[in-house]
């Protein structure tokens, strides 16, 4: 490299490198350390695994962790079950303008605060809510309902909330199929199920594998719309580390659910990427 | 199953419908949440006790409406502060990243990319808690060795906006990526040979071309640090942005004036995205 242009390369170099160590490495490293230390006096700490066979000996850390995960598994794929028939119709069938708005209609929900999108459903949810009262008024409930505070609730609000992180990326790979290459596939035969699964599954897996690595990694990480929209039954794993750390100020646990969380963030996403074959570049960049 | 090839009425209308349910789905929260900011009742719930714009104007107890509610006007404004600064540092790095990886090949350029990449595959209140660990580490440190108390590394605004910052200049990188692949070279090598330097060139020719994306990323930080909860909520210090303000009172229990604050901020944040819109279509 010239001179000049050497200059200009560390001088582009260190912003990208002073953002990813001081804020993304030394941090992570940190809160490493802190999960591997027991306190065992006033202001005295030994090196030790104790944190995390606290986690893995109490049933309700365990419980917790493996209940949130699975939950959004399943968050995940039901989102891709709603999303795909949509960003197909958005993708192939509308046309024109019809196109446009229908896209920006699915954008403009998420412009808008998760907190304000988790208040509606708990106005549509709730025992005095919208629902409840549609219910009595169509002679299917007698009394109020309340459906706020268990499960379902939380799922409602994780698939919606995640819905837009899965129609951009369908959309986006969708769009790049021709449709030449639907009609050959009639032509050669197929029904609607079979060139849906041989030629458009196939065509959108990267959209697929992008979208669910991102709804999955936000269901996982989300703490907003478990702690308003679940009951004291259905504690989410990011509400332990919150108590953990600003409740009880056990800042050492707390940095140990931290890494078990982003420990299982990591896996689920590397062995999403590894199934398919797909890089993070790729999908994300 | 697209329009070249025949399909059955009613499964084409049996589509129609599953799409207008989709959109009737996404639209009832915040029509639900737009709706009751009117309701002229303690509660934002039915039954509809009639037409009202004191959630917004209204100065006397119990209904004082947002332009007279303190607290939530001071959010706000700590909001908009954090997401001016998190868009200013985020993009400015954002364009530093973007320039380095397309001009430059050196040695572990990819692993750098993929590193780069990484903060928006960590949950954000895994950031949040690594930042307030490693801050305290640091400004506990500093105390130990010279009693210095670093006030900037306790919980609070400086920290909240690096939490941000260390995700969002992320998304920011490959917003202007993303534009400048599509830069054709030669215009800048056009402009040396007529006897540029290469700093007026770029200030000239690749600056202005990246402007749409620079404007883009610009708003897209905005939006997503003035909605940011997870990362926030572990780094907040005693100015509490909207979003953590607004979920303290939702959890004692809510007023209409809540879905009043929640329209303002939805006009807001169409209007701005719309904004956008019509900026790059016009470019």
């Amino acid at each position: 490299m010239r001179d000049g242009t050497r200059l200009g390369f560390i001088l582009l170099l260190t912003p990208l490198v002073l953002w990813l160590t001081l804020l993304i490495f030394i941090p992570h490293v940190d809160m490493f350390l802190v999960s591997l230390r027991e306190r065992v006096g006033v202001g005295q700490y030994d090196t030790s695994l104790a944190n995390y066979h606290t986690f893995l000996t109490e049933p309700l850390y365990l419980w917790t962790f493996l209940r949130t995960a699975v939950m959004s598994v399943v968050a995940t794929v039901i989102t891709l079950l709603i999303a795909f028939p949509v960003s197909y119709y958005i993708a192939k069938i509308a046309k024109g303008r019809l196109q446009s708005t229908l896209f920006l209609m699915c954008l403009i929900p998420f412009y808008v605060s998760e907190l304000v999108r988790t208040f509606g459903w708990m106005i549509l949810l709730r025992e005095t809510g919208i629902v409840s009262n549609l219910l009595q008024w169509a002679g299917l409930a007698d009394q109020p309902v309340e459906m706020l505070y268990n499960d379902a609730a939380i799922m409602i609000g994780l698939v919606y909330t995640s819905m837009l992180f899965m129609v951009v990326p369908l959309v986006t790979t969708l769009e790049s199929l021709d449709d030449a290459v639907i009609e050959a596939g009639y032509d050669l035969g197929g029904n609607a199920w079979s060139v849906t699964r041989e030629i458009v599954i196939p065509h959108a897996a990267p959209g697929i594998v992008s979208g669910s690595i991102v709804v999955f990694m936000l269901s996982l990480g989300n703490y907003l719309t478990p702690t308003m929209l679940g009951g004291k039954d259905s504690l989410w794993f990011t509400e332990l580390i919150y108590s953990q750390f600003i409740v009880r100020f056990n800042w050492e646990l707390g940095a140990a659910f931290g890494f078990m969380l982003l420990f299982l963030s990591s896996i689920i996403v590397w062995g999403m990427l590894k199934l398919t074959g797909q890089t993070l570049e790729k999908t994300m960049g | 199953m697209i329009p070249s090839i025949p399909q059955s009425r009613s499964l084409r209308a049996l589509y129609g419908a599953y799409i207008a349910l989709f959109f009737l789905y996404l639209a009832l929260p915040l029509s639900v949440v737009a709706g009751f900011a009117f309701n002229d009742s303690q509660f934002p719930s039915l039954p509809w006790e009639g037409f009202t714009w004191d959630w917004f104007f209204g100065d006397t107890r119990p209904k004082i409406g947002v332009f007279h509610e303190r607290p939530i006007l001071r959010a706000i404004g700590t909001s908009a502060f954090i997401a001016l600064m998190v868009s200013i540092l985020s993009v400015a790095v954002g364009l530093s990243n973007a320039f380095l990886f397309n001009r430059y090949d050196f040695r572990g350029k990819g692993v750098l990319y993929v590193l780069m990449l990484l903060p928006l595959v960590i949950p954000g209140i895994v950031l949040g808690i690594s930042i307030l660990v490693f801050s305290s580490t640091v400004a506990n440190a500093a105390w130990d060795a010279a009693q210095i108390d670093i006030e900037a590394l306790r919980p609070g605004l400086v920290l909240v906006i690096l939490g941000q910052f260390s995700f969002i200049t992320t998304i920011a990188t490959l917003v202007i990526s993303a534009r400048l692949q599509k830069f054709d070279r030669t215009l800048e090598e056009a402009a040396l040979n007529l006897g540029a330097g290469r700093l007026t060139a770029v200030r000239t020719i690749t600056l202005p071309y990246l402007m749409p994306a620079v404007i883009g990323a610009v708003v897209v930080a905005f939006l997503m640090s003035f909605e940011n909860f997870n990362t926030t909520l572990m780094l907040v210090g005693s100015d509490a942005p909207l979003t953590v303000a607004m979920f303290d009172r939702l959890k004692e229990g809510s007023t209409p004036l809540l879905n009043a604050v929640s329209l303002l901020l939805m006009l807001g944040s169409s209007l701005l995205a719309l904004a956008m819109i019509a900026f790059q279509r016009k470019k």
